[in-house]
């Protein structure tokens, strides 16, 4: 009736309609939810989340959808299951007047069983519950309880037609069934038509791998839909139980062209003018090759930039840190007071990753970071399988590529040899940059060298540096290669003694030089001098003797004059008189025949 | 429709007598075989002195969930102390006469 009013012609499959359960992870990986008017079976061994999967879903939908639910309990007692998922920001004493029944469907274990029961007494009740309160959900946890004591199969499966049947008659609109079933099959005696009677089967794990409990879902069966095939990670955050549901194929995150300072100048330097706001910095190093130092370093410089910075540390707590940090001139302090800065210092013995991944999602979402930084990420790997937590580690960073968070993460690797970081964690293939500390041992001396393996997108620096510690903070420092050996400590420090000496050697050299030129050009200005002063005596004394010889010539035709004048002669006497000299007879009688007219 | 046999079980009784209410669901199979079974019962152990209320979920769903009825048919013995439960149709006479303390 309904198909033929909207038009869809009967005999044509539809999409399955499907209800979001609200629950991080599944909706994706389910590509929806639940079957919409079915029955889901959630099956796994004890302490592996259905319940608290089934509750969730609930709470979900009765805070977020307004769709109240009714929660039977089988197996818990209601206060119990109430007071075990107190810990999850669900509000549920809220919800518990209005929006969420529960159910107490323990059968005592004083309980007397004579002969055979059904369950047509309880869905009568449930039936008039879910008319009072207007429930759309409704969940069986631990059905395998209750058709245990049924002590029949025959029964068993009249039952569980029953319960379908109610469920499809009073329309609700998702029914989770729970159930312990595991590997080893269940004590339910049908629970193979169990499997079968549901539209949906979720199978819950919880095993040991090196010592640390992994959670781990599974979709095995979804009637008429396609679903993501595969185990995926189970972890209990504070809004409850997440998935680490399957990652989208595509990246899709937007590439930054924004620079942010890796920590200090001669760094961002070799890195091309910084790092990429949103990218990820990988720093590798064998033990004391000052990780935490750069680390500390990028975070001070954030902080100082104002932006807000979360430092989490592995095993070490942040008050050594910090003050670690302060002997090589790094001020984490003021930033941790301001609120700038928020440190963690977490545990990492016998804590599975996937849980270390949801402090780390707690802590991001409390302090909203620009930049970040986990030393080490190696952390998470202590305790549990490694392929977990290669699983976390490749999704801690992609998350934070999301938010656009700048993120330096530290690991220890072994040997000294960078590429053997690759069969740890396997960041490296993700990481956009990577910067390798080392030690250089040559002439008794260890020092240590920085060394940038890659940085996507940028020129970088192929040189290795030296990196020195002071109290001004780390600093790089040029190395020589000398015969092809690079040089560094106090081999670095002598080459640079031994090009100060040269340096000195050469300048006083030149100043000798420039000295005994001056010298030479005084001489010679000397000199100069001297032959002016020659010169201006010789001009003088020629000037003297001709001065001297005109006086002369002079005088001489004055006492000519003279005696002619005291002898009383007459001019013409004067040719006689002049033997000597006609030329000089002749001037004079010119001069005065001059003098005359 | 609830069936309520002889008084109800609230009403004043002699201190030795066993008060006791039956949850069935209508006519159910299992309902009908616990009242008969129950019957028989009465008849041959308690003679007289005991008050039985028989409350059909059906009709009275929310009492019963109040009462922390779960499954049908349910019988609950009220008085004398200790109470008991027993569930199921009552066939097992034994179990139903070791809850109600009757010794055979």
């Amino acid at each position: 009736m309904i198909e033929t009013k909207r038009g869809i012609p009967k005999g044509i499959p539809q999409r399955l309609p499907k209800i979001a359960t609200g629950i991080q992870g599944f909706d994706e990986l389910s590509h929806g939810g639940l079957p919409r008017n079915r029955i889901s079976l959630l099956k796994g061994g004890a302490g592996s989340g259905k319940t608290v999967f089934a509750l969730q879903a609930l709470v979900s939908a009765a805070r977020h959808r307004n769709e109240p639910g009714i929660f039977v309990a089988f197996e818990e007692r209601p206060q119990q299951i109430i007071a075990n998922t107190a810990g999850f920001q669900w509000d549920l004493p809220a919800l518990l007047k209005r929006k969420l029944f529960f159910m107490d469907a323990n059968l005592s274990p004083d309980v007397v069983q004579s002969g055979e029961f059904d369950l047509r007494g309880m869905l009568a009740m449930l039936k008039a519950k879910k008319e009072e309160i207007g429930a759309r959900w409704i969940v069986f946890d631990g059905i395998d309880v209750l058709l245990t004591l049924l002590q029949n199969p025959t029964s068993e499966i009249r039952e569980i037609y029953r319960i379908r049947d109610w469920l499809a008659d009073n329309e609700v609109d998702a029914a989770i069934f729970t159930a312990k079933i595991d590997d080893h099959g269940s004590q339910i005696a049908n629970y193979g038509f169990l499997q079968f009677m549901v539209d949906c089967v979720i199978e819950f794990e919880s095993r040991l791998e090196c010592g640390v409990a992994l959670h781990r879902i599974q979709l095995t069966k979804y009637r008429g839909s396609a679903f993501a095939r595969g185990e995926y990670p189970v972890s209990f955050g504070p809004g409850g139980l997440e998935i680490a549901g399957p990652e989208p194929t595509e990246i899709r995150q937007v590439a930054s062209s924004e620079r942010v300072s890796a920590g200090f100048e001669r760094l961002d330097t070799m890195l091309g003018g910084g790092l990429f706001r949103g990218s990820s910095t990988l720093i590798t190093g064998v033990p004391g090759t000052s990780k935490t130092t750069l680390s500390g370093k990028f975070a001070e410089a954030a902080c100082s930039r104002g932006e807000r910075t979360l430092f989490v540390s592995f095993d070490e707590g942040a008050d050594r840190i910090v003050r670690n940090l302060t002997s090589v001139g790094i001020q984490l302090k003021p930033h941790l007071k301001s609120g700038m800065l928020r440190m963690y210092s977490g545990r990492t013995e016998s804590i599975a990753a996937e849980d270390h991944l949801v402090t780390l999602k707690a802590l991001i979402a409390e302090h909203r970071p620009l930049c970040m930084v986990i030393d080490p990420m190696s952390g998470i790997a202590k305790a549990g399988g490694l392929a977990a937590a290669r699983s976390v580690a490749s999704r801690f960073i992609y998350m934070a590529k999301d938010q656009r968070i700048t993120v330096v993460v530290t690991a220890i690797n072994e040997g000294d040899e960078p590429e053997a970081e690759a069969t740890d964690l396997q960041i490296s293939t993700i990481a956009d940059t990577w910067i390798h500390l080392s030690y250089l041992i040559r002439g008794g001396e260890r020092n240590r060298a920085l060394t940038i393996i890659k940085s996507r997108g940028t020129h970088h620096s192929n040189q290795v540096r030296e990196l020195i510690l002071s109290d001004a903070g780390p600093m790089l420092a040029d190395v020589y290669t000398a015969g092809g050996e690079v040089l560094m400590g106090t081999l670095r420090w002598e080459r640079e003694d031994d090009e100060r000496v040269k340096t000195m050697q050469h300048r006083s050299e030149f100043e000798q030089k420039r000295l005994s030129l001056e010298l030479a050009e005084s001489n010679t200005r000397t000199r100069i001098k001297a032959l002016e002063h020659d010169l201006e005596r010789q001009r003088v004394e020629l000037a003297a003797y001709f001065s001297d010889d005109q006086a002369r010539i002079v005088s001489s035709g004055d006492r000519e004059k003279l005696l002619l004048r005291i002898r009383g002669a007459d001019p013409a006497g004067r040719a006689a008189m002049g033997t000597t000299a006609p030329s000089e007879k002749r001037r004079g009688s010119k001069t005065e025949a001059r003098d005359g007219s | 429709m609830a069936r309520k046999k002889d008084r109800r079980a609230s009403d004043p009784v002699s201190a030795t007598a066993v008060v006791m209410v039956l949850y069935i669901t209508d006519s159910g199979p299992n309902s009908l075989r616990a009242v008969a079974n129950l019957e028989a019962i009465c008849k041959e152990h308690l003679q007289d002195n005991f008050r039985l209320e028989i409350i059909d979920v059906l009709e009275y769903p929310l009492r019963a969930l109040a009462d922390g009825i779960v499954v049908t048919p349910s019988l609950a013995k009220l008085s004398p102390l200790p109470t008991a439960t027993v569930v199921g149709n009552l066939s097992d006479r034994s179990g139903v006469l070791r809850a109600l303390g009757i010794v055979e």
